[in-house]
């Protein structure tokens, strides 16, 4: 669908965390895609991707997948996800829905009510592997017009950015992750490898068992700041409601006195290219970033 | 080594688990625990342990899997998946488990709200109101809609069963 020739083209799916409590990420994601011609148009009327249903209820999950995917095939664009998780979702059930073709039946009964139809076929990407598989490095070093040497960055994946690997395509390496980082290089920052990189952030079960959430993010906060990373750079909003959000408490209970930054990946390519601090959302940043970035301000 | 007791293990349980594509391969395990030891919640928190819920389930044991609270501390990661040697759909399989789990009536309450949020009008974990719209102005961004009237068409039977639209929380949980 999505036409390689000109420039990239993609509905944009928000979904609940990023307009609620990421616009941060919104915001240096919609610049970042302006300046590297990535045209993000937006989803009217888009509902939750189903994820926090998925584990109560599935069918129910299905049908707000395949009512977001109809409103992409409506609009005749591909869908962007900034979230990994609503990625994943949408991915899972797209995948689902053209396997089990009686599935799909079942959910377009639903949709039925409102008017929609999903026949198949809508891709979904998420934004960084748009970065790197449409948008390319060269693209990328172009629009950078500050290099960010000494900045030293521990990337956390999540978990939802490439698995399950097979729905993915394959597009990253399982059990050695590569792409963010590829991406962060290309702004002349530095990556550290740390203890425990491919670990869950724990979000998931904060509802359920919140000390156990917070352990697990608590055991990832401990290992990046003894490899001294400066800040900590990631991809969907879930975990950086772990990191971020969380951070303080998390650190109290684990005797660290020293926080850490947490940026989303557009936030680190907005500061390369030269966005103002508000125009990336950094002041919204719960963990203050302005003295490790001072010196590219 | 003791016999293994049998006691609470339910064949219906089996033959239900049975009809689900998610467990067609937990039969083939063969407890080698690279799932406890993939699994970030074990590392915090060793009465976790994935392959003991796997063999659990497949022996039958209903209760012990659906009613005491375990499933509900697998994040859905997929570490322990990507890595079964047998193929073993670990994080499709709890989430069968989890759904089982919430239509008897075992879900924690907070995943409870989490569905009742989205399916009973609010459309959104975080539905947006008049004071989101005047941050997202602000900030240069586009106003999104303050309520979702598709919600309730799309899931009717959800808006039979009384009670208020629960608040969705602005903090704490994701």
């Amino acid at each position: 669908m999505n036409d390689k020739t000109s420039r990239s083209k993609y509905s944009l799916f928000l979904g609940c965390t990023i307009p609620a409590r990421g616009r941060n990420y919104e915001m240096s994601a919609r610049r970042t895609a302006e300046k590297l011609n990535i045209t993000l148009e937006d989803l009217d009327g888009f509902m939750c991707c189903g994820f926090p249903v998925r584990s109560s209820d599935r069918n129910a999950s299905d049908v707000l997948a395949a009512f977001n995917l109809a409103l992409a095939e409506q609009a005749g664009t591909d869908l962007c996800v900034l979230c990994s998780s609503c990625g994943a979702q949408l991915m899972e059930a797209s995948h689902r829905f053209y396997e089990h073709p009686e599935t799909l039946a079942l959910v377009n009964e639903s949709l039925a009510r409102v008017g929609l139809r999903y026949r198949g076929g809508v891709k979904v990407r998420h934004f960084a592997r748009i970065l790197l598989e449409e948008t390319g490095p060269g693209a990328i070093v172009d629009a950078c017009t500050k290099r960010l040497e000494g900045l030293k960055v521990a990337v956390h994946y999540g978990c939802h950015y490439f698995k399950p690997s097979e729905l993915h395509e394959d597009f990253e390496n399982v059990e050695d992750p590569s792409t963010i980082e590829r991406i962060v290089g290309l702004t002349g920052a530095s990556c550290v490898d740390y203890e425990g990189k491919k670990l869950c952030c724990g979000g998931p079960v904060l509802p359920v068992d919140e000390s156990a959430a917070l352990a697990v993010a608590g055991r990832k906060l401990r290992s990046v700041s003894e490899m001294g990373a400066d800040v900590i750079c990631l991809v969907c909003p879930f975990c950086a409601v772990m990191y971020d959000g969380n951070q303080k408490s998390i650190l109290a209970g684990l005797g660290l006195d020293r926080d850490i930054p947490v940026l989303y990946l557009t936030q680190l390519l907005g500061v390369a290219m030269g966005f103002e601090r508000k125009e990336l959302g950094l002041n919204l940043n719960v963990v203050k970033t302005k003295d490790v970035l001072s010196q590219w301000f | 080594m003791e016999p293994m007791d049998f006691t609470g293990s339910d064949s219906e349980f089996i033959s239900t688990l049975a009809e689900r594509p998610e467990t067609a391969l937990i039969w083939a395990c063969f407890t080698c625990r690279t799932c406890t030891v993939s699994c970030p919640v074990t590392l915090v928190k060793p009465s976790f342990d994935p392959v003991k819920i796997v063999r659990k389930a497949a022996y039958g044991f209903k209760a012990a899997v659906l009613e005491s609270g375990e499933i509900w501390l697998c994040t859905g990661c997929y570490a322990c998946q990507e890595r079964c040697p047998q193929k073993v759909p670990i994080t499709d399989f709890m989430t069968l488990l989890k759904n089982l789990a919430y239509a008897e009536g075992h879900a924690p309450p907070g995943v409870r709200l989490q569905r009742d949020t989205v399916v009973k009008g609010g459309g959104r974990i975080y539905p947006i109101d008049e004071f989101d719209n005047k941050k997202r102005l602000k900030a240069g961004l586009p106003e999104l809609p303050v309520s979702c009237e598709a919600s309730t068409a799309l899931f009717p039977q959800d808006q039979e069963s009384s009670g208020p639209v629960p608040e969705a929380r602005k903090r704490g949980n994701p």
